[in-house]
């Protein structure tokens, strides 16, 4: 990247504030998607909306590219670079702006931490609830060009249905509003469902404003060992078939069950296939009734042992196998690569079949869990990036993955995005008109293509 | 260093918010996840061992809040800390650390002797003279801020003052080999003389080896790994003299660095089965809170506990300290924010980096006024100084003390 154009990147965010020595450009060149890597030109961390308003009308004018960056999170390659542009990270734009207890919003900036939000509005009896697994260091404007979902996902929706109000500073440098804190909005089209999800390809989020909605009273907490995989996945549509929509189910399969116990000692026994924590919310006098009912439906469907928490603590214990879980397979082997296929929920059980199958036929180690009630399963390869045959082998056993995900008439990803890491099976999931639509948007927006290039397709 | 360990490293960023430098300046370069990055280029080839490199590197305090953070078992401060060493070994030691490393701190009589002057200098009133005038202003910044960061010195080193086997008071239940902590000794001696009247209370007959030496911590610090394998091997013979239920420190960093004996030493059975041994007074304590809980008159303060990252982090050790402060009658505990985030003082850090050390600490001492505590506990002399000092700069009503102190002070035993 040549002198004079990083000093007018200086010149707008400050010496402290621009980076281009090799050492930090060689750190910016990843994010967490394994086995990719970029690097780009330079680095900018501006201060203000302002900043990053003048950093893309610079850009733009010079066509150097601008690949939006929060805490580097990024599971599909998101933040990285792929032509030596300029990295712009979110993260002194941290501002919790306002939390309106009138209208039940809050406004943020696009580098305010996931958890401290939850933090800031829970202790005022309000809720945020998309909770991503990365949400104590993932961002909200990250959250918001992901569409991150996470563990209260079924009940509670993903990032998208919170998302009201968006200030986006376009290619040109230009800044567009959509939305607000109406709750009811049709003028024109709805941009703010284009914005969320886009990957950084359309616009750079200065500001978020989302819904809140109040805080629930109580949590029951249960966890439930199944000795078979088919029962405990007749389980999860039986839960959801009795009208009762837990705020977490969640799955583990008998690798991870394995690694965790190994790694962490919990207590579960290693001849089950399945356990599943369920965990309802609302009010007391709904979550004792709901508890009942998941307790009665697991008990019909085999599971070999119940548990439900009685205090908070025994809450956190039960947790702590779906919560160990990634660690736990982490530790066996130095890379982990972690995926995100969804089905409808109905297709829990083929689905979980197909994993263990592709990771039979193709020697890899695969262990599962995740959100069995939204279908959001993250099938985990734990390999080893020096040994090229194994890594080969495990993008050939996702490969089968996720056409069978497609096929069920599921999604490539639930919610770490398409970046570079699934350009590949875009056009298969969405087809050609599908990747003609989207291109047709990205022009739009971004004639000249400086937005984060290289993802999505 | 182990190449395993750096590519085990899944990038997935959970280390970033419990890195006190990532969160002062939210740089890649000043985190957990990229310094591995760095050292893994490094022995990849595709980075040099630059000045800019080793200036990123150095910003790293070895607190090691990222491995309690990490899922899968990386720590990134001891990986720096490895490297360091390594490379500072690589290049030999210097004049001074020679004289430091070797000549003073492997002597206990000698580093004694090298406080006599500074004792003489508080004790003359020259300090004050000193401190008033400024005359500091004129010499190294470094060293204006080391002379500020020592408080009064005790008359003598508890070393020549301990005797060497303190019965057990009452019913012996055991035996314990008491650790030395060299600035314990030399500077918070009447914790230490606390923590040895506890164990007595408690029954244990305490054995102070008097001719042990430094745990050899500053050794690794200033990449001496033999150095501080000799003062492993002088301490474990001398341990090994004796019949001990545990070796037990109350400093935090003597505590950490002994419990790697074995790692240090591998295949040595002697080094392993004193790690085994070596526990933080606040487990010691913890085990026995039952007979301690009536001992204990009423301490009627509001106080909260800063974990010291090689008690918390290095150690594993949250819960006994809480358990221990909540047995005192009368007392208020307020747990105090981010209580496992480091002080700043990390060894010779806050001489060597003072100005993300103030940063550091800043943050701290905001945490503990927003806590509305009277006192502050910790277990780790090198806590006690930079607290100290923050606090009387800054936070003047809150006093700080060793958890032994405290416990003692309320057993009657100080």
């Amino acid at each position: 990247m040549q002198q004079s154009f990083i000093n007018e990147l200086r010149n707008i965010v400050g010496e402290q504030y621009t980076l281009a020595d090799r050492e930090s450009l060689a750190v910016y060149g990843y994010d967490s998607t394994p086995e990719l890597e970029s690097l780009p030109g330079a680095v900018v961390l501006p201060g203000s909306g302002e900043e990053v308003a003048r950093i893309m009308a610079l850009c733009h004018g010079a066509g150097v590219s601008v690949t939006p960056r929060g805490s580097g999170t990024n599971l599909s390659g998101g933040s990285l670079s792929v032509n030596s542009g300029v990295v712009v990270q979110t993260s002194r734009l941290n501002r919790i702006v306002e939390i309106d207890e009138e209208n039940l919003t809050a406004t943020v900036e696009p580098g305010v931490i996931t958890s401290a939000l939850h933090r800031e509005v829970e202790s005022r009896g309000l809720f945020y609830p998309p909770d991503p697994g990365s949400m104590n260091i993932s961002t909200m404007g990250g959250n918001v060009a992901e569409n991150s979902g996470g563990l209260r996902g079924l009940k509670y929706g993903v990032t998208a249905d919170y998302v009201m109000g968006l200030e986006t500073v376009l290619a040109d440098g230009t800044v567009l509003r959509s939305g607000g804190k109406v709750v009811k909005d049709v003028a024109g089209y709805s941009l703010n469902p284009l914005l969320v999800s886009s990957e950084g390809t359309l616009g750079f989020f200065t500001g978020i404003t989302v819904k809140l909605i109040p805080r629930p009273r109580s949590k029951v907490t249960m966890l439930a060992h199944f000795p078979a995989l088919q029962d405990a996945a007749l389980a999860v549509s039986a839960i959801i078939a009795a009208k009762v929509i837990p705020a977490t189910l969640e799955i583990l399969d008998r690798v991870t069950i394995r690694c965790v116990e190994e790694y962490a000692h919990v207590g579960l026994p290693l001849d089950v296939d399945a356990v599943l924590l369920i965990e309802v919310d609302g009010h007391p006098a709904v979550t004792a009734e709901e508890a009942l009912a998941v307790e009665e439906i697991c008990k019909r469907y085999r599971s070999s042992f119940f548990q439900t928490a009685a205090t908070a603590d025994e809450a956190l214990k039960l947790a702590t196998a779906r919560r160990t879980a990634l660690s736990a397979l982490a530790r066996l082997k130095p890379t982990t690569i972690l995926e995100d296929a969804t089905v409808p929920r109905s297709c829990i059980a083929p689905m979980l079949q197909v994993i263990q199958a592709a990771a039979a036929k193709h020697n890899v180690t695969i262990g599962t869990f995740g959100h069995a009630g939204d279908g959001n399963l993250h099938p985990t390869c734990l390999t080893d990036e020096r040994d090229q045959d194994e890594i080969k082998r495990a993008h050939a056993a996702f490969e089968e993955i996720f056409d069978a995900a497609i096929a069920m008439g599921g999604t490539i990803t639930g919610e770490h995005g398409v970046g570079i890491a699934k350009k590949k099976y875009l056009p298969r999931l969405v087809g050609e008109s599908g990747i003609r639509v989207m291109r047709g948007i990205k022009n739009a927006f971004d004639p000249k293509g400086i937005l984060n290039p290289g993802k999505v397709f | 260093m182990d190449y395993v360990k750096l590519i085990n490293c899944m990038r997935c960023g959970m280390c970033l918010p419990s890195c006190p430098t990532y969160k002062e300046t939210f740089l890649e370069t000043a985190s957990p996840r990229g310094r591995v990055a760095l050292v893994r280029k490094v022995q990849e080839g595709e980075l040099d061992q630059s000045e800019r490199l080793l200036e990123y590197l150095s910003l790293c305090l070895d607190c090691q809040a990222c491995a309690s953070a990490c899922p899968c078992g990386v720590n990134a401060g001891e990986l720096v800390a490895e490297f360091t060493c390594e490379r500072k070994e690589s290049l030999g030691l210097g004049f001074m650390e020679e004289l430091v490393l070797r000549r003073l701190v492997p002597h206990p009589d000698r580093l004694e002797g090298s406080m006599t002057p500074l004792r003489a200098y508080q004790k003359t009133g020259l300090q004050k003279l000193v401190r008033k005038l400024g005359v500091l202003k004129m010499f190294p910044k470094k060293l204006e801020r080391m002379e500020g960061l020592l408080p009064e010195l005790p008359a003598r080193p508890l070393r020549q003052e301990i005797m060497e086997v303190t019965p057990a008071a009452g019913t012996e239940r055991g035996t314990v080999g008491f650790f030395l902590g060299c600035v314990m000794s030399l500077i918070f001696s009447e914790a230490s003389r606390a923590t040895i009247n506890l164990l007595s209370s408690l029954g244990y007959r305490v054995i102070t080896p008097r001719s042990q030496v430094c745990c050899g911590a500053p050794n690794m610090l200033g990449g001496d790994l033999e150095g501080l394998k000799e003062a492993a091997r002088t301490n474990i013979d001398i341990f090994a003299g004796y019949d001990l239920d545990f070796i037990v420190t109350d400093c935090g960093g003597c505590g950490a660095e002994l419990k790697k004996y074995g790692h240090h030493l591998p295949g040595d059975p002697a080094a392993e089965a004193f790690g085994a041994k070596v526990r933080d007074i606040a487990q010691v304590l913890a085990l026995h809170s039952g007979d301690l809980a009536p001992r204990l008159q009423p301490v009627d303060l509001k106080v909260t506990y800063h974990d010291p990252c090689h008690i918390a982090h290095c150690q594993g050790i949250r819960r006994e300290p809480r358990e221990l402060l909540r047995l005192v009658p009368g007392l208020t505990y307020a747990e105090l924010a981010e209580a496992d985030s480091c002080c700043g003082s990390a060894g010779t850090y806050n001489i060597a980096r003072p100005g993300m050390s103030d940063r550091i600490l800043h943050r701290k001492l905001a945490n503990i006024a927003a806590s509305g505590a009277e006192v502050l506990v910790t277990g780790n002399p090198g806590c006690l100084l930079q607290l100290r000092k923050g606090l009387a700069d800054h936070l003047p009503h809150v006093r700080i003390m060793h958890l032994t102190e405290l416990l003692a002070r309320s057993a009657g035993l100080a």
